[in-house]
């Protein structure tokens, strides 16, 4: 059917952007090639269980923002976290925020830098979320695909 | 619970896998049944040990079947850091034979040698990848000659790979050119 192959066109051009654009690495790709008829959402679960570290961590991280003087030591844990997390899926610009923040946290003196990084990284995050939130959805109305092809 | 047993009748090697983080238990829970190994995945160091019944403490391993084979675990944790857990499972006498590997995203040397020198296997940057496991898997087998339980492990059929390569020829199949080409890296796993 000419309509469900558009359909998929427009999936895989979704999917190829989030390379493009920098939001998603080549270990998306891996834990793509994971996937098979028997475990056809891993993606998505592995995807689903950062959201909820993240939000975890998130919250951990804007508490330990209020504290005075900042526990850097604390932060940087949470953000080493992060970090791993953000790898484990994929999520380049996330992870590329956290190690900015990292940087600040180690660097240990500059509370207004270590919070406003950490604002840009939440809207990174939120940014990501949203677009594989709708990527997700659009890949279960209509059906699996061979996603797994290389970024350019 | 009985061990796993294959089609083949033989035992898979089983590997216990010690992260704090769900994220990453989930994928090494992942690449380890791909690669057929049975997983047992905790998320501490002080649960790993009480699963290897250290210390005489009361083993959730009743019979040989639920043996340990190779532990996997995450340097950077809570409490008990897997360097920690290293040295306490190189330090007992029922544990020590147990090949270790450590898993970091930091490849800092010092730590790395640390680890070799109390005794890790292998040192291994995360993201962990498939063709990590499946060198790794090979690499434990190999190392563990003579042993007829080894040699019973390396007969296991490993099905994934015969599907891939049975659906290589059809347009449809969903298996990709690099994971084909990292199984067949290896043609001597299963």
């Amino acid at each position: 059917m000419e309509r469900n192959h558009h359909l998929h066109r427009q999936l895989a051009n979704l999917r190829q952007s989030f390379f493009d654009q920098g939001y998603l690495d080549e270990q998306f790709i891996q834990l793509e090639e994971l996937q098979d008829d028997a475990n056809p959402n891993f993606v998505e679960e592995v995807v689903t269980l950062f959201y909820k570290d993240s939000a975890r961590l998130i919250h951990s991280i804007d508490q330990a923002l209020e504290k005075h003087p900042l526990d850097f030591a604390k932060l940087d844990s949470y953000m080493h976290q992060f970090k791993g997390s953000s790898s484990s899926i994929g999520a380049k610009k996330v992870k590329i925020e956290c190690t900015q923040f990292g940087e600040y946290c180690r660097a240990g003196n500059v509370e207004g830098r270590c919070k406003r990084t950490f604002q840009q990284l939440k809207r990174e995050y939120a940014v990501l979320r949203k677009k594989l939130e709708a990527y997700f959805q659009f890949v279960r109305q209509i059906g699996p695909i061979e996603t797994a092809s290389r970024p350019n | 619970m009985a061990g796993d047993y294959s089609l083949s009748g033989a035992q898979e090697l089983h590997v216990l896998a010690v992260d704090d983080s769900h994220v990453d238990r989930k994928v090494i829970e992942r690449l380890l049944k791909i690669s057929c190994c049975k997983v047992t995945a905790v998320e501490s160091g002080r649960m790993a040990l009480q699963y290897l019944g250290f210390d005489g403490e009361k083993s959730s391993l009743g019979i040989d079947e639920l043996k340990v084979n190779l532990i996997m675990t995450d340097y950077s944790m809570p409490g008990m850091t897997g360097y920690e857990l290293l040295k306490k499972i190189k330090g007992s006498s029922t544990l020590s034979k147990i090949p270790v590997v450590i898993m970091s995203s930091e490849k800092i040397l010092a730590r790395i040698d640390r680890c070799l020198e109390e005794g890790a296997k292998e040192f291994l940057q995360k993201p962990v990848k498939l063709s990590d496991v499946k060198r790794l898997k090979d690499f434990i087998l190999r190392g563990e000659n003579d042993n007829k339980e080894t040699e019973e492990m390396k007969q296991v059929s490993c099905p994934r790979k015969r599907k891939l390569q049975d659906c290589s020829s059809s347009p449809k199949c969903s298996s990709t050119p690099l994971l084909k080409h990292s199984l067949l890296k290896h043609p001597k796993i299963a």
